[in-house]
């Protein structure tokens, strides 16, 4: 089973120099960038409504085959979660305001999908075939 | 019709109570107006000028009588009685306070619908073919595939947040029935040179301020490949598509401004999601034999093979005995692949209602017609009516009967009365101005059933504003609402197509100088369509004559129609 850790915002760190930390500007190409050596990348969501970090997030973990961290970190809010969590985000920075147990819920929610995603390829049809 | 799995069922119902926990939020104060905003939208909540208005999806337009009955209750038990039927072939309503939205969405899954992705910068519901599945001009069903993307699109991870809108219409007759170049994606079921079915793709088209048709990205993709392909062009445009300015946020601005190396991009990431990624959604024929099976025509009672010529008869003696019988299956009335059946448009364009509107009574209505006459079946029109798909030929004349009744058989499908025209700035917080006023106008001036028929088939779309939601773009005659210093003025356009057989390819019409007060609109109709009359040459259809002799003929008529006297008493007043 796949899970997201939630951390609060003053538990983030950001990446002070350490050479092992990328943090992916929101119109970066992922592929254009080495990942040699590093564990963790950080993608930000300028605001909650832009998506592009979805599509970061899946070419990273999908295409490009990373095994470390992906970290959302910016406007994230409880109800964006599911779909962190299913483009292959493994942590998610909390903005200060929002609710664990809401957050936990929304995670909690939806059993199953149609489409496959970063972290289960699977469509339903072929899973239910 | 599609039949709902248990998955399917059990997602609906917790959409359904995901969204009721979002609005409780909302209303106790815990999540923002802001952020509950696209989550409302993405369930087909906007806020409007009155109230929230609500859009139901109907996935590509079909309804059983037992949904329709169920919009009949919400019009009547939540809403003012009444709901509006789109061009894109779902149902809007008007006037549901916010606070009983939660419990009109759990009535909705009650009959396996839902309002998701009917709103918000997300794939929205997928259109097509008013007669797909029944069309004597078919290649293949696309209600399956549109089944397969609707399921594909919902709650795509991904896909949440796009820069814009992305609607997709998907097609499988020789007849465009669904203005699919009109539409950000646009798939045509094709058969290549050996038979095999697959997708002519086209992409970019759109309406709103700047209208572009879309260019064919694929002449031939084979349909299993269709899930892949299409991830590929809306990741494209969610990396790449502008999000600084709203109006240059949709994907035609993207495929206009990078041409060759939008296609270039496509292609490269559809080979990665085929070479790299596995391919994962490739469609296998068991999915399509499995949602295909949801579709297979219905048993019908009491018909027969060999009838066909016998009916054809009686019917003709009928038609011949009554003008107005005849004219309904003239306009009303369209062939089938079966033989003995019929699609019946039931209209929606009553003088006294806004184009589109059906009052919960009609619906109820039409619901009993359905399982009167149509196994229960009901198809939602692009032009705003509604279609009985399966009736039985000798059973017409009592249908008629029926729905003329209900006030539901005015003879003038595709005729200058049918027009499209969104609800306008008597609803929508987005209209500079009214369309309502605008279309009764027009239907009043023109009641009489002779001078109808005698002016022919004419597309009339009017928009309240620029984001077309009237289709004002791909009418013959397009009319739009502006806003001039406070008062609403209205654009007209002629010559634009949706890209049927009889309008031509399709193409944004062309503007008749600057815009007509609301007074002088029926005015300038009229002397266009005199104009029409008089350079006519034999049974030519207005956008015949038009495309023909050119629109300056018209452009001056229309001109003439200015009320100068009027301008000039208020300029002086």
């Amino acid at each position: 089973m796949n899970t997201l850790k939630l951390i609060a915002a003053h538990q983030h760190v950001a990446r002070l120099e350490r050479p092992n930390i990328l943090e992916l500007a929101n119109d970066a190409d992922p592929r254009a960038v080495s990942l040699e050596g590093i564990k963790r990348i950080d993608l930000h969501f300028p605001r909650f409504t832009d998506g592009r970090a979805f599509t970061q997030a899946f070419l990273l973990r999908r295409r490009l085959g990373f095994k470390g961290e992906i970290r959302a970190t910016g406007d994230v809010l409880a109800d964006q979660l599911p779909q962190m969590l299913r483009s292959g985000f493994t942590v998610a920075v909390l903005r200060a305001d929002q609710d664990l147990a809401v957050a936990q819920r929304q995670l909690a929610r939806f059993g199953a999908f149609y489409q496959g995603d970063a972290v289960n390829p699977q469509p339903h049809f072929l899973k239910a075939a | 019709m599609y039949q709902y799995t248990d998955f399917d069922r059990q997602f609906v119902h917790t959409r359904a109570s995901q969204y009721r926990d979002q609005l409780e939020r909302n209303l106790a104060g815990r999540l923002s107006d802001d952020e509950f905003r696209p989550l409302r939208l993405q369930n087909g909540w906007y806020i409007q000028r009155h109230a929230p208005m609500l859009r139901v999806a109907v996935p590509y337009g079909e309804l059983s009588g037992a949904q329709l009955r169920v919009l009949a209750r919400i019009a009547r038990d939540y809403d003012q009685g009444w709901g509006h039927f789109t061009t894109r072939q779902n149902i809007q309503f008007n006037w549901i306070p916010l606070a009983r939205s939660a419990d009109v969405m759990d009535l909705l899954a009650s009959v396996d619908m839902h309002g998701i992705q009917t709103s918000g910068n997300c794939i929205r519901n997928i259109t097509s073919d008013e007669r797909a599945g029944i069309a004597v001009d078919e290649i293949a069903d696309p209600r399956p595939f549109c089944e397969i993307l609707r399921q594909w699109s919902t709650l795509h991870p991904e896909f949440a947040f796009l820069p814009r809108k992305f609607k997709v219409a998907v097609i499988g007759a020789r007849e465009d029935r669904a203005a699919s170049a009109w539409h950000d994606v646009g798939l045509q079921l094709v058969r290549d040179d050996d038979g095999a079915l697959g997708f002519r793709v086209l992409v970019g088209g759109g309406m709103g301020r700047t209208p572009v048709i879309a260019s064919t990205l694929r002449e031939f993709l084979p349909w299993q490949q269709i899930l892949n392909y299409l991830e590929a062009v809306v990741r494209v445009y969610n990396r790449w598509g502008r999000r600084d300015k709203l109006y240059k946020a949709r994907i035609k601005i993207l495929v206009k401004a990078e041409g060759q190396r939008f296609m270039q991009e496509v292609e490269a990431e559809y080979r990665q999601i085929i070479e790299h990624d596995g391919a994962p959604h490739t469609l296998t024929q068991a999915e399509l034999d499995r949602v295909t099976a949801s579709f297979v025509p219905p048993a019908l009672h009491g018909l027969r093979k060999d009838v066909s010529t016998k009916v054809a008869h009686i019917l003709r003696a009928a038609a011949a005995a009554d003008v107005e019988f005849s004219r309904w299956l003239e306009q009303n009335v369209a062939a089938h692949q079966h033989p003995n059946l019929r699609a019946v448009t039931l209209s929606l364009k009553r003088l006294g209602h806004a184009p589109g509107d059906a009052t919960a009574q009609h619906m109820d209505i039409v619901a009993d017609l359905a399982d009167q006459f149509s196994a229960g079946e009901i198809r939602v029109t692009h032009d705003q009516n509604l279609l009985l798909p399966w009736v039985r030929c000798d059973q017409l004349p009592e249908l008629w009967r029926a729905a003329r009744q209900a006030g539901l058989a005015r003879p003038h499908i595709r005729l200058l009365t049918d027009m499209i025209a969104c609800p306008g700035g008597d609803f929508c917080a987005l209209a500079n101005a009214r369309s309502i006023p605008i279309a009764q106008a027009i239907a009043e001036r023109y009641q009489d059933l002779d001078e109808l028929h005698d002016l022919g088939e004419i597309d009339l779309h009017i928009s309240g504003c620029m984001n077309s939601c009237g289709h004002h773009h791909s009418g013959h005659i397009g009319i739009l609402g502006v806003d001039k210093d406070g008062q609403e003025f209205y654009q007209i356009t002629l010559g634009g197509s949706d890209g049927s057989r009889l309008s031509g390819e399709a193409t944004p019409g062309k503007v008749v100088g600057p815009s007509f007060s609301a007074a002088e609109v029926p005015d300038v109709i009229e002397t266009v369509l005199d104009t029409y009359r008089r350079e006519r040459q034999s049974d030519e259809r207005f956008i015949a004559t038009l495309r023909r002799v050119g629109v300056e003929p018209f452009k001056q008529a229309a001109h003439q129609a200015r009320h100068h006297q009027e301008a000039q008493a208020e300029a002086t007043a």
